[in-house]
């Protein structure tokens, strides 16, 4: 996984609410055994048939940075959302609430989730239109050219990851002995869970 | 015993911690995962690219689901039938491939064992009162209805639980949906699912698992209380679990991977300790009255938009919040729907009965029960039946609902998520209306433009009659 430290440039203002992960990236696009090229079915029921809209714009091309309305990526468990906002250059999702499953397969990927108080996801909203953002993981805090700067949470777990690009399979890999403890534990006290699949003696 | 009274959901959730770390973070064992073919294939190309092996092949159990055709798959001559999508092809044949390779026991697309993940976990005694159960997919919950704490999780996650047989999890919220009384005649456990969620909100179960208690759920066949569970994601809850009594025990005994005649005694005794302790405490509490919970139905494009059959289409200006007018307002131009027309007005042209909600016997049989000795009405263009696995299909066949649902001009077909998800040959058309016992109404959910009307099995059967929204009471009502 890529290093994060800092998310700077231009905001997609996006601004709404609900946004669910067939919305982010229909099913259709989900049939492929790859993690490369959603990025151009991302969004693709609020481009058709319109123009305008903020996605295509010239201005918000490459923008590594979303912003959205409370609850985030509702919905579907589909990484795949995760892996198209990717794949759309965007580095950093910034709302007032984003779904558990969705928050979690961002940081898989890298993707920083910044939860802010609606108030000041509407300040962002207005100064995106026209400048660019600066998110700084280190000092955990939103800055505008317009001296606003507001401070977010994380999990320091998820930022420790996020800093040092950490991969979390192979970090827990190191934890063997502890897993195989646990492993001879359930197998010694229940024999017809640890079997699984396998067929009973 | 001194120990703090924990609620359910804490008891599984302690059982199951290997390590805990001091920002709270903890290394927890998962003990059942299901896999399928859609989000799947990245993690297990990752595993190979690192040369990782699956830690557990016996505890994860693979199966196609998501965009099988539901048509046909073996000809006249038992030859299996490929499939026209080579998308669909490549994603089905690289499961194929997987499971084999990494050890992994896998139900092929033509077998009698094959069905939707969360109708075959349960089905097989694979899932277990009690356990830690994931899978790709949201809908994952539906273990629930058995006790165990399940939920859906994103390929980097299935990649690490093939790896590690693990994840790192911090605890969540608990909440719990009490429905105090009882469910009037004909009311179904997808019309109190609808109803929570229409009181909840998309949003209000975020952070949070969800315990469904009071006598409502006790009185529950298995079956029900899965279909309450399954749609515990659309509250925002990623989890949501009832119980486990002797309904579940008698439900689990003698399934395939179900304990043994003699390990039973064993696996009971535990299970009878997963309760919530008389004086635990829910960081959270929803009351709920059953006498309010009518037939529902969705009038928007989010599952939190349900109102009672007898009701009508909201106008935006009726709620509070501006973001929810406006999102109404969206809703309503999506669907074609002016504010204040009656829900049983409302015309339909398409009807699924399927999906992970509604797709196993109990529901065929309610859905046959209206559709006996009826037709389907002349405006519906295309309506299907799809059972939730081989097994269920088997079962409904040996008691002649198939043959129930073609009299009646549905269709019957093979095991899978069907038009639950516009990702396989079943969609309705742009601009047409479905009433659908599946799970969500997004836009777009059951193909591009397609307006969905979530029901229950019997009230999707009541509009195939009529051809419109109706209030299934209406058709199975006693004659005076």
């Amino acid at each position: 996984m890529e290093k994060v430290d800092t998310v700077e440039g231009r905001a997609i203002p996006f601004g709404r609410k609900n946004v669910d992960t067939d919305l982010i990236i229909p099913a259709r696009w989900l049939k492929t055994i790859s993690r490369e090229g959603l990025g151009r079915g991302a969004f693709e029921s609020v481009r058709a048939g319109n123009p305008d809209n903020v996605f295509d714009s010239e201005e918000f091309a490459d923008a590594p940075i979303l912003i959205a309305g409370d609850n985030f990526g509702c919905g579907s468990s589909r990484e795949h959302a995760a892996w198209a906002l990717l794949d759309m250059g965007v580095r950093a999702v910034i709302a007032p609430s984003f779904s558990d499953i969705f928050a979690g397969n961002a940081f898989k990927n890298g993707i920083l989730t910044v939860v802010l108080p609606q108030e000041q996801v509407d300040r962002l909203l207005e100064v995106a239109k026209t400048d660019p953002i600066s998110i700084d993981l280190d000092a955990q805090s939103v800055t505008t050219p317009f001296q606003d700067r507001f401070s977010f949470e994380i999990d320091p777990f998820r930022k420790h990851c996020l800093v040092e690009g950490l991969d979390e399979v192979g970090l827990t890999l190191t934890r063997d002995e502890a897993i195989s403890r646990y492993e001879d534990r359930m197998s010694a006290s229940k024999p017809w869970l640890a079997r699984g699949t396998g067929v009973a003696a | 015993m001194a120990s703090k009274p924990r609620t359910l959901y804490e008891k599984i959730f302690d059982a199951h911690v290997i390590e805990r770390r001091d920002d709270g973070t903890c290394l927890i064992f998962i003990d059942r995962h299901l896999v399928h073919e859609v989000t799947s294939p990245q993690a297990f190309e990752a595993l190979r690219m690192k040369g990782r092996t699956v830690r557990h092949p016996e505890l994860t159990l693979a199966v196609p689901d998501h965009n099988l055709p539901t048509t046909p798959r073996l000809d006249a001559r038992g030859e299996r039938i490929p499939i026209a999508d080579r998308e669909s092809a490549d994603q089905l044949a690289a499961l194929e491939r997987n499971a084999p390779e990494f050890g992994v026991r896998y139900f092929d697309a033509t077998s009698s064992q094959q069905g939707i993940v969360h109708v075959v976990g349960p089905e097989q005694g694979f899932s277990l009162p009690g356990t830690t159960i994931v899978c790709g997919d949201s809908h994952t919950a539906c273990h629930g209805g058995l006790g165990a704490w399940a939920f859906g999780i994103g390929t980097s996650e299935v990649e690490h639980v093939l790896a590690t047989q693990t994840l790192l999890l911090r605890p969540s919220k608990t909440m719990e949906v009490r429905v105090e009384g009882q469910l009037g005649l004909g009311i179904t456990a997808k019309d109190l699912i609808m109803h929570i969620i229409g009181v909840v909100g998309t949003a209000g179960g975020t952070g949070h698992v969800i315990e469904y208690r009071g006598k409502v759920f006790e009185r529950m066949s298995v079956e029900s209380r899965l279909t309450v569970c399954n749609m515990s994601i659309e509250a925002g809850a990623r989890g949501g679990l009832i119980a486990p009594d002797e309904t579940t025990f008698a439900y689990i005994k003698g399934r395939p991977f179900a304990p043994g005649a003699d390990e039973w005694d064993d696996a009971v005794t535990y299970w009878k300790t997963l309760y919530t302790d008389p004086d635990a405490e829910f960081d959270r509490s929803v009351v709920i009255d059953a006498a309010e919970v009518e037939p529902s139905v969705t009038w928007g494009t989010s599952p939190e938009d349900v109102v009672a059959i007898g009701g009508t289409v909201p106008a935006p200006e009726s709620f509070a919040d501006p973001s929810k007018q406006e999102a109404a307002r969206a809703s309503l131009e999506y669907m074609d729907l002016a504010p204040g027309t009656r829900m049983q007005d409302v015309e339909v042209q398409n009807i699924f009965i399927g999906s992970c909600t509604n797709s196993r016997i109990e529901d065929l049989r309610a859905a046959a029960e209206v559709l006996r000795g009826r037709r389907k009405a002349d405006n519906i263009k295309w309506a299907i039946v799809v059972p939730g696995s081989g097994l269920v299909k088997m079962q409904a066949e040996a008691e002649g609902l198939d043959k129930v649902f073609t009299d009646a001009g549905l269709e019957w077909r093979e095991p899978g998520c069907s038009a639950c998800l516009g990702m396989n040959p079943d969609k309705v058309p742009t601009g047409e209306r479905s009433a659908s016992t599946s799970n969500r109404n997004f836009v777009g959910r059951q193909g591009p433009g397609a307006r969905t009307h979530l029901v229950s099995p019997a009230m999707a059967a009541a509009a195939a009659v009529t051809g419109r929204l109706t209030d299934v009471r209406e058709l199975t009502r006693e004659p005076a």
